[in-house]
């Protein structure tokens, strides 16, 4: 079994399939990454893709096993084949690194977001805002006579999507999450 | 077993228990608990240097000489601000060690207290890991986790952060125990994979192997399986810089060096075989040349333990994980096995082709009676000190590339020179760090004047600690590397590359209570080698040299192995021609 717990030749891209298959295409990964839960793990992190001048499109954080001090953080990335498996295998020399799984490779996985929007609008606007909202399955989580604030969860793809349909009606402030993401399946 | 006692104890009883018998360190505010631990025992002796960052290089020497890990123990903010050189030093080299810095206390931290730096912060980039312990009862254990993570894997520095009420408040001190970190890199390679090598050696009719500091590192028993390989093979053998010695010069398949500066016939033959087995050597630039041109026919495998290393730079057609004493022992079974098969007529066609690349003597320089030639006096070096016990390190520049290119290393762990980073001012102090672990051995610091400015401070530690140390200066009265370039790609625009003002060289040494020795007559210079040799104590030989000499073989960058310059050796249509028979 491979240090970094990913069991070998279960993707053709694990981090110990070293065959190389390199083209200039930049390709979009998401990857998850199973860590120690201690000071300073994040910063490493963000510190090696700084560093190594790599990409972050999107990081997400949060503990996930208080009792075994572990967190994972979800990283969606760009780059060409060759960097993205360079950035798998820096991952995984981070000491407090536990795992790194591609779920882009060891896919298919469900990718979601949540995104708050503030609309500020009147008339035919704010009405127009409320109606997309509904067919956008967005909650409204605050409103007043001349604004809302709606809150919506979905692929990155949709949330853009709704935050371009707003951005005429009023679109006032976003706060998005950035991408959580897990392997379908068992 | 546990017991209480204080954090500044726990450091000292830790560092005995992990075995460490030197400490180079420098004391300030925030260690002074530890410090007074340290004066009221004997069992580690504590090397009190002049410069936080010869601390690091000296951890560093005794690292590369030893093998075991080097052990510094510095001040919070200044300490250890000027400790990061050593430790990106080291780092780049995959140099184990373990350095302590102490911090403010921890309620203090955060408020810019008076020498607060945000050590963890600032060395992370430039540890392999490191640490804040704010528990004194967590303290121990994690000095038992440095030692393994700096020597576990890849071997690199780690930094502890221990604040001065950290030190003084009591906990529970636990002995170590195997590691139970998560952190266990795998040491076997795939046998699959060897297998694949195996057959590939099998086959191979212009093979070579690419060997780098990873197989020191690996240890002496990866030195010792790659030398029964290379000899069952009939393979010729190339290293980097950072390998040197771990295949012995006198070898008969022994290339020389490669890279930039390397020799002719070891370029050559990496461009032209048809496989390359690079072993714990990780294709820096200094290596490949242009990418895109380097040994364009060849199936490369390499061997490494750190996975980030394969297909970094080029691609890895036969890539394997693992430690290298364990997969050169994997495949030398296998080999074996197998009917311990190689292509030995197309080989024995191979070597040849490379005997008539040696022939064109591409260390040859033109030798004077007026001056002293640098390559001279490595040569002279090299013949009136190789019977000794001895140590090598050396400075950056011209110097240390003539020094690779003319001493001749038969063992490991006798080369110390600082690679990755390329710091001038490494030499000297690591030297210090050699001769402490070695105290009957002949060190010698092969130095150019500027590198060796940067740290010579520490004569007052070679003095006060009897260290013998020799520092052998190529003075050239130039950045002659630095130099070399403007001369070759800057036009001969010599901005800022000379060295004015420099000492007196003899009267500084016997300003530190040492010895000094000049020369500058090429008839003096084996009598002054040996005064310095036979002389017992610090000594600073001060070798004038001619200022303008280059250093050949080069590669200029961006070029490829096969566009090498050859200085003296040069003879146009050599080059084109037998270059031209393999690109
Ligand atoms: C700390 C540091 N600063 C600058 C350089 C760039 N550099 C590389 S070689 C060199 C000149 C070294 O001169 P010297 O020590 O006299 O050696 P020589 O090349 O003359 O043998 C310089 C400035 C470096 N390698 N390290
Ligand atoms: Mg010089």
């Amino acid at each position: 079994m491979s240090a970094l717990h990913i069991k070998k030749g279960a993707t053709k891209h694990s981090a110990y399939n070293l065959r190389p298959s390199f083209s200039d295409v930049q390709e979009r990964h998401t990857l998850a990454v199973l860590v120690e839960n201690e000071p300073g793990v994040l910063a490493r992190v963000i510190g090696l893709f700084s560093g190594r001048g790599y990409n972050i499109e999107s990081l997400t954080v949060a503990e996930v096993d208080h009792t075994g001090h572990r967190s994972r953080i979800t990283i969606v990335t760009t780059g060409t084949p060759q960097v993205i498996e360079q950035i798998k295998a820096q991952l995984g020399r981070i000491v407090p690194v536990h795992e790194v799984h591609d779920l882009t490779v060891e896919g298919p996985s469900v990718e979601r977001e949540l995104a708050m929007l503030k609309v500020v609008s009147d008339g035919e606007k704010r009405v127009e805002a409320l109606r997309l909202a509904d067919i956008f399955r967005a909650n409204v989580v605050d409103s007043t006579l001349g604004s809302f604030v709606f809150e919506i969860t979905g692929a990155p793809d949709k949330i853009d999507a709704f935050a371009d349909l707003m951005r005429p009606l009023g679109l006032a402030e976003i706060a998005r999450t950035g991408v959580a993401a897990l392997l379908r399946g068992e | 077993m546990t017991r209480e006692m204080t954090g500044a104890k726990m450091v000292v009883q830790a560092l005995k228990d992990q075995g460490v018998d030197t400490v180079f360190g420098y004391p300030g505010g925030a260690v002074l608990p530890i410090y007074d631990e340290i004066f009221q025992q004997n069992d580690i002796r504590h090397i009190l240097v002049r410069h936080e960052q010869g601390a690091v290089h000296a951890a560093e020497g005794y690292a590369r000489s030893t093998g075991k890990p080097g052990v510094v123990l510095v001040t919070s903010g200044p300490g250890a601000t000027n400790a990061v050189t050593g430790l990106t030093d080291a780092l780049m080299d995959s140099i184990p060690l373990v350095v302590l810095t102490g911090q403010v206390p921890t309620f203090l931290i955060g408020s810019d207290a008076f020498q607060e730096a945000d050590t963890v912060g600032i060395t992370r980039p430039c540890t392999k890991h490191n640490w804040l312990v704010k528990d004194p009862d967590a303290l121990s254990a994690t000095i038992h986790e440095a030692f393994h993570v700096a020597t576990a894997g890849r071997p690199g520095p780690v930094l502890i952060d221990i604040p001065k009420d950290v030190q003084f408040a009591a906990g529970t001190y636990s002995a170590p125990k195997p590691s139970t970190s998560h952190y266990q890199p795998r040491v076997k390679g795939d046998l699959e994979e060897i297998t694949e090598l195996v057959a590939a050696i099998e086959k191979a009719k212009r093979p070579v192997f690419y060997t780098g500091g990873g197989v020191i590192n690996s240890g002496p028993a990866a030195s010792q399986l790659l030398r029964e390989l290379v000899e069952a093979t009939g393979f010729p053998i190339t290293s980097t810089l950072m390998g040197l010695g771990a295949y012995p010069a006198s070898g008969r398949n022994w290339l020389g060096m490669l890279g930039m500066h390397g020799l002719y016939e070891a370029n050559m033959a990496m461009h032209g075989c048809d496989l390359m087995i690079a072993i714990g050597s990780r294709f820096d630039d200094r290596i490949t040349g242009r990418i895109d041109a380097f040994s364009p026919k060849s199936i490369k495998a390499h061997i490494d333990i750190d996975p980030s290393s394969i297909n970094k730079v080029i691609k890895a057609d036969i890539p394997i994980v693992g430690d290298v004493a364990h997969v050169l022992e994997d495949i030398l079974k296998v080999w074996k096995a197998r009917g311990r098969k190689t292509n030995a007529e197309a080989v024995s066609k191979w070597q040849s082709q490379i005997g008539d690349w040696r022939k064109i003597n591409c260390l040859a320089f033109t030798g004077s009676d007026k001056t002293i030639k640098p390559q001279y006096a490595l040569q002279r070096l090299e013949a009136l000190t190789k019977d000794h016990d001895r140590y090598i390190t050396t400075e950056v520049g011209q110097h240390q590339m003539w020094a690779a290119q003319f001493l001749n290393f038969e063992d490991p762990n006798r080369w110390m020179t600082s690679g990755g980073l390329g710091t001038m001012g490494y030499g000297f102090p690591a030297s210090i760090g050699v001769q402490m672990a070695h105290p009957d051995a002949l060190v010698i610091n092969v130095a150019g004047e500027a590198s060796w400015l940067m740290n010579m401070q520490e004569m007052g530690t070679a003095v006060q600690f009897r260290l013998p140390v020799k520092q052998f200066i190529l003075n050239n009265e130039r950045l002659g590397m630095v130099r070399q370039w403007q001369e070759l790609l800057h036009g001969e625009r010599y901005s800022h590359s000379w060295s004015e003002a420099l000492p007196d060289f003899v009267k500084l040494a016997e300003a530190f209570g040492a010895k000094g020795i000049i020369c500058k007559d090429p008839a003096d210079l084996d009598d002054a080698i040996m005064e310095m040799i036979n002389y017992d104590g610090p000594v600073i030989f001060d070798c004038l040299v001619e200022k303008h000499e280059n250093c050949f073989p080069m590669i200029p960058s961006g070029k490829a192995h096969n566009e090498m310059l050859l200085g003296e050796a040069e003879t146009q249509g050599v080059i084109d021609t037998q270059g031209a028979a393999l690109v």
